[in-house]
């Protein structure tokens, strides 16, 4: 880590990269931003804002669980529980005949409910706020080896899957025709957004994690016109929003997750702006 | 179900294990307590192009997707390929009807074909050693300038030829094709069918097409399928359309379209 740290003073000779937690906090969003870039991609082509909205409120009842259950950390519980979550979710919407953004709605104010209730419970509320804002700047250098292993582990699945998952997205009959299994790879996607939204919700914050998924994506789409394209704008643009973000909030004194989602919808009203162009 | 087979026996030519075709036998969908369609029997045979009939709701999409295995179903499906031999389930080509896909999606033509053929991720991917192939698969359909436009930005023809191609690679045995209802304008639909009447000979492949078009129907296809909640008779195209319950299924309209495609 001590490498690293002074690697990182070589290169970045300023003021607000003095300090150890804002080294720490620069490196989780060099690891994390790439990944809902990458996701996000997914997500809006698929038309599944709301879904991954749900897996925020989902997670929070795995928080909440966790304390309950009295594991020793709440990122086991919860991240077993999030993916628990989105696998159901995906199942039900592929059995029952009812909408998809019904479903998902039942899901999400069911977790959310069930996560408040367990969280008022003895009025202890307030110990759990953390959660609902996020702290980038409290990442401890343990839980950025944790977010290295993610950020490996996501990058190869995305890998394998991606190809399979952009033809499902395209049309799902054609997909069977060429042999590909919807329910799986769906489920499979699921899974993934469950573990890269459960792993960054305690430094990002549930109510506005949703919106560092969709927001880059969103706008890289503004002015991609290629697979490749997309991937690489809605990275960038992940990318800047979260180091500018985490600077402004560092001089600005402001809470670091808000400030990054504020860039990245500066970065789509610009493209907005640029679409007619493309 | 006895007049099924009455009527199939006029337009297949002979016993089906001398030649290489697809047999449905048997075929029903159930949704719930909702028969979608009951007791299809339908022999499709290489070289051949079928063309599926029938008002709104008769369950012909549906078919198709029992067919591909995505909607479940019983009845059974053989497949004897030239040899005779019995090769179990056919290689199948499909063209769906309607893609959901944003029209605003960043992705090209280029792109949804190196995601069908390659194991690589098509964002890592240059896709080089692949683009002669893709040249060459969408010749095929006369659409080898569209290579690197948008999916969304192609026109109702375009897009489906595109996906003609893409359904093609590899070479199916048994091609669904499921038309459009609107969005493609005539001279699109008349070059869609010469392609589909070129494969059938160049490729000695059975074509499956649900049509809207009645005068393109009597002009292309070999056998036709008038099918309602079940298949009502099949036939060559001239004795389908003198049916009269052809004409009661399609009423008016019928009468004069047919009468079109008759005269060519």
């Amino acid at each position: 880590m001590d490498a690293i740290y002074t690697v990182m003073e070589a290169l970045l000779p300023f003021d607000w990269a003095q300090a150890t937690f804002m080294k720490n906090a620069f490196l989780a969003i060099l690891l994390v931003t790439p990944l809902f870039g990458v996701l996000g991609t997914m997500v809006v082509s698929n038309r599944m804002a709301f879904f991954s909205d749900s897996l925020g409120h989902g997670a929070f009842t795995g928080i909440a669980l966790g304390v309950l259950l009295g594991v020793v950390s709440p990122l086991a519980s919860l991240l077993v529980f999030s993916i628990i979550f989105a696998l159901f979710i995906t199942w039900i919407k592929n059995k029952s005949g009812a909408s998809a953004d019904t479903v998902i709605g039942v899901f999400s104010a069911t977790a959310i409910a069930l996560g408040l209730m367990l969280m008022s419970r003895g009025g202890s509320f307030n110990k759990y706020s953390t959660y609902l804002i996020g702290d980038i700047l409290a990442i401890t250098p343990g839980d950025l080896a944790g977010l290295l292993a993610v950020f490996l582990f996501v990058l190869l699945a995305w890998g394998l899957l991606y190809n399979r998952l952009l033809v499902l997205s395209v049309n799902a009959s054609f997909a069977r025709s060429r042999g590909i299994p919807a329910l799986l790879y769906e489920s499979a996607f699921a899974a993934l957004l469950a573990v890269v939204v459960a792993i960054s919700i305690q430094w990002v914050g549930i109510l506005i994690i949703n919106a560092l998924l969709v927001l880059p994506a969103a706008a890289a789409r503004n002015v991609a016109t290629s697979v490749k394209s997309y991937h690489l704008a809605s990275v960038l643009i992940a990318l800047v929003s979260g180091i500018v973000g985490l600077i402004l909030a560092y001089y600005a004194d402001l809470a670091a997750g808000a400030t990054i989602v504020a860039v990245a919808a500066c970065f789509f009203f610009i493209t907005l702006a640029l679409r007619g162009r493309r | 179900m006895f007049k099924n087979i009455l009527h199939h026996k006029a337009s297949s030519s002979g016993d089906c294990a001398r030649l290489c075709c697809t047999k449905l036998e048997d075929f029903s969908v159930h949704v719930g307590s909702l028969h979608i369609f009951d007791h299809v029997n339908l022999h499709v045979h290489c070289g051949q192009l079928t063309a599926l009939i029938g008002p709104n709701g008769a369950g012909k999409s549906t078919l198709l997707k029992a067919i591909l295995g995505e909607v479940p179903h019983t009845g059974s499906l053989h497949y004897v390929d030239a040899k005779g031999a019995h090769t179990g389930h056919p290689v199948i080509g499909y063209v769906p009807q309607y893609l959901r896909f944003d029209v605003s999606a960043p992705l090209s033509v280029m792109d949804i074909f190196l995601a069908c053929l390659t194991k690589k991720p098509v964002w890592l991917t240059s896709g080089r050693k692949y683009r002669p192939r893709i040249e060459r698969n969408l010749a095929r359909v006369h659409a080898e300038h569209l290579i690197d436009r948008r999916l969304g930005a192609l026109s109702g023809g375009e897009l489906q030829r595109v996906l003609l191609a893409l359904a093609l690679d590899p070479m199916p045995d048994l091609l669904l094709l499921d038309e459009p209802v609107s969005g493609v304008d005539r001279a699109g639909l008349e070059l869609f069918y010469e392609i589909c009447a070129e494969l059938r000979e160049k490729e000695d492949m059975a074509i499956i097409l649900i049509s809207h078009d009645l005068a393109m129907v009597a002009r292309h296809a070999d056998q036709v399928a008038l099918m309602n909640k079940g298949i009502i008779m099949t036939g060559t195209p001239e004795e389908v359309f003198a049916d009269p319950r052809t004409k009661e299924l399609f009423g008016m309209l019928a009468g004069g379209d047919i009468k079109k495609g008759g005269e060519t």
